[in-house]
């Protein structure tokens, strides 16, 4: 049980989460291979953001285990800023630092955290920029740009850490309808690319399209998880056969 | 013809209303009371230069100008130290420092400042120079005479009033820009943390480096603000004898028992420098809305 196995970069064990006297997650296991892209959908309250937060820990599980990169995951502080700095989070209100530039966005962690010069910090931060065809929104407050370019400039200030895993937490749910194929390309970039990726979205065009395989939650527990074409052509439960007939107006 | 006039003699209305209404709109927003408060400056000026007592009765109050400024100035500094450590306390996720925070938060609001000078300059500091004294002797029967005998030979009367007057400023005013701090750290948005935190940034850097900069910009005009109370409150120290611009008009009106020389000209000398201060800081507001976004 405790043996990690070393192709999968996320294990999640048994994991339970309660809020008070709301339980968020029921018994989740996961496995997250390296190099895949797990898509994870599900009504609200679901428990798919908690799950989610639980990997880096910004929400300490009431009881089971993290495993990330052969590694607990524990509360201790300075182990988990080690992984911290190794998962990239996207938020879906981007979170931008809202009193820097785009680039002082990117360059922060890596001054901070990192301990890179600002000089090099720069240079990772530009060539992150041109990654997600923002560069010219460097010197930008975040007000002042879309928010489909806020989500890229937040995409770039998690990938220039070089994390190891991708987190992405409904990414484009905030988003004017315009702008999220722009995100959505982006992340469908990364994807091609071999990044290790776990996506709560209700974007299922992009789900069928990008990941490896995909979770379907309710409740507080993973009901269902296939391929894409296994789960949206031939859903196993009646819970993720409703779920998909409402979603996708069928 | 006809139609041609009729609809000039309208606009010709039209016109001179909406200039009616445009002077109404400014006759309505302007700053009567200022006018005022410039007459009453400017009158109490023109006293000062021409009436014999007023003059002499400025003179002898503006001696106090620089206890007065300095034991502000000084004790502001303090408070705000103070203060930002306190309101990192009172967010803490620490149970003793937030418990502590709130406790000398509660105490200090409790009180009314013109008790806690009392109590801080006759109560609190004699009561430490004591302890500190009992430490000492205890250091000396120790064998450590160096640290027991510097300790033992602080003396009460040593620490005069005027510092005991900034220890008592301090520690109030302390308290009240804590709540300043504690309200500018929770207007954050909660995500600024988060993804902080999530980029592995410890609490620590994360506060210093994306939450305290949000929060410094919102509360820097109640900051100032505070500024201008403790300029007034700073007048309380005169009840320690203290000689600020209001001991001195106090004892001024004793002697020469001219109180609407004394006491017009110390007021209007600190309605002039609020005045002056709450300008500054409305020009700094502007301009932090401007750059803001």
């Amino acid at each position: 049980m405790e043996n990690n196995n070393a192709s999968n970069l996320v294990e999640v064990r048994s994991v339970d989460k309660w809020f008070g006297d709301l339980q968020a997650l029921n018994g989740v296991s996961l496995d997250v291979p390296a190099g895949k892209v797990m898509v994870i959908i599900g009504p609200s309250g679901s428990g798919k953001s908690t799950l989610l937060r639980c990997i880096n820990y910004l929400e300490t599980p009431t009881s089971g285990q993290v495993w990330f990169n052969g590694e607990k995951m524990t509360s201790d502080q300075k182990e988990l800023n080690r992984h911290r700095a190794e998962i990239g989070m996207v938020f879906q209100s981007f979170n931008l630092y809202a009193h820097l530039t785009i680039l002082q966005n990117i360059t922060l962690a890596l001054r901070v955290v990192k301990k890179i010069s600002e000089k090099e910090a720069e240079t990772i931060a530009m060539e992150q920029l041109k990654r997600v065809g923002i560069v010219d929104k460097a010197d930008k407050m975040p007000a002042q740009i879309s928010g489909g370019q806020q989500q890229r400039a937040a995409i770039a200030r998690a990938l220039a850490m070089r994390p190891k895993l991708m987190l992405f937490d409904e990414p484009t749910s905030a988003l004017d309808p315009e702008m999220i194929k722009e995100v959505l390309d982006v992340m469908m970039m990364l994807a091609k690319e071999g990044i290790t990726m776990i996506i709560v979205t209700h974007e299922m065009g992009f789900a069928r399209a990008a990941a490896d395989e995909v979770v379907f939650m309710d409740n507080g527990r993973i009901v269902e998880r296939n391929t894409p074409e296994g789960l949206f052509n031939q859903p196993a439960s009646e819970r993720t056969k409703l779920f998909l007939s409402q979603i996708l107006h069928k | 013809m006809m139609v041609e006039d009729s609809l000039t003699a309208a606009q010709k209305i039209a016109i001179r209303q909406s200039r009616r209404q445009r002077l109404r709109t400014r006759l309505a927003t302007f700053p009567w009371w200022l006018v005022v408060i410039g007459i009453l400056i400017g009158v109490t000026l023109w006293l000062i230069t021409e009436s014999p007592t007023y003059s002499e009765a400025f003179a002898t109050i503006r001696t106090g100008m620089i206890v007065t400024l300095t034991i502000t100035i000084i004790s502001y500094a303090i408070s705000l130290i103070i203060g930002l450590f306190t309101g990192l306390g009172r967010v803490s996720a620490n149970i003793a420092s937030q418990n502590i925070a709130t406790l000398y938060v509660e105490i200090m609001r409790g009180i009314p400042m013109l008790v806690s000078i009392f109590f801080i300059a006759l109560v609190l500091v004699p009561g430490m120079v004591e302890l500190l004294a009992l430490i000492g002797a205890k250091f000396s029967e120790l064998g450590l005479t160096g640290i027991g005998a510097s300790l033992s030979s602080l003396d009460n009367k040593a620490i005069s009033m005027s510092t005991r007057a900034v220890i008592a400023l301090s520690l109030t005013y302390g308290a009240y820009s804590a709540e300043i701090f504690r309200a500018g750290i929770q207007s954050v948005p909660a995500g600024q943390m988060e993804a902080a935190r999530s980029q592995g940034m410890s609490y620590g850097q994360a506060m210093r480096n994306v939450v305290l900069p949000q929060a410094l910009r919102n509360v820097l005009p109640a900051i100032g603000n505070d500024f201008i109370a403790m300029l007034k409150d700073s007048s309380l120290v005169s009840i320690l004898a203290v000689r600020d611009i209001t001991q001195i008009a106090r004892l001024y009106a004793g002697h020469s028992f001219r109180y609407p020389e004394a006491y017009t000209t110390l007021s209007v000398m600190y309605l002039t420098m609020t005045m002056l201060l709450s300008l500054l800081v409305k020009l700094i507001e502007r301009r932090l809305s401007n750059n803001g976004k």
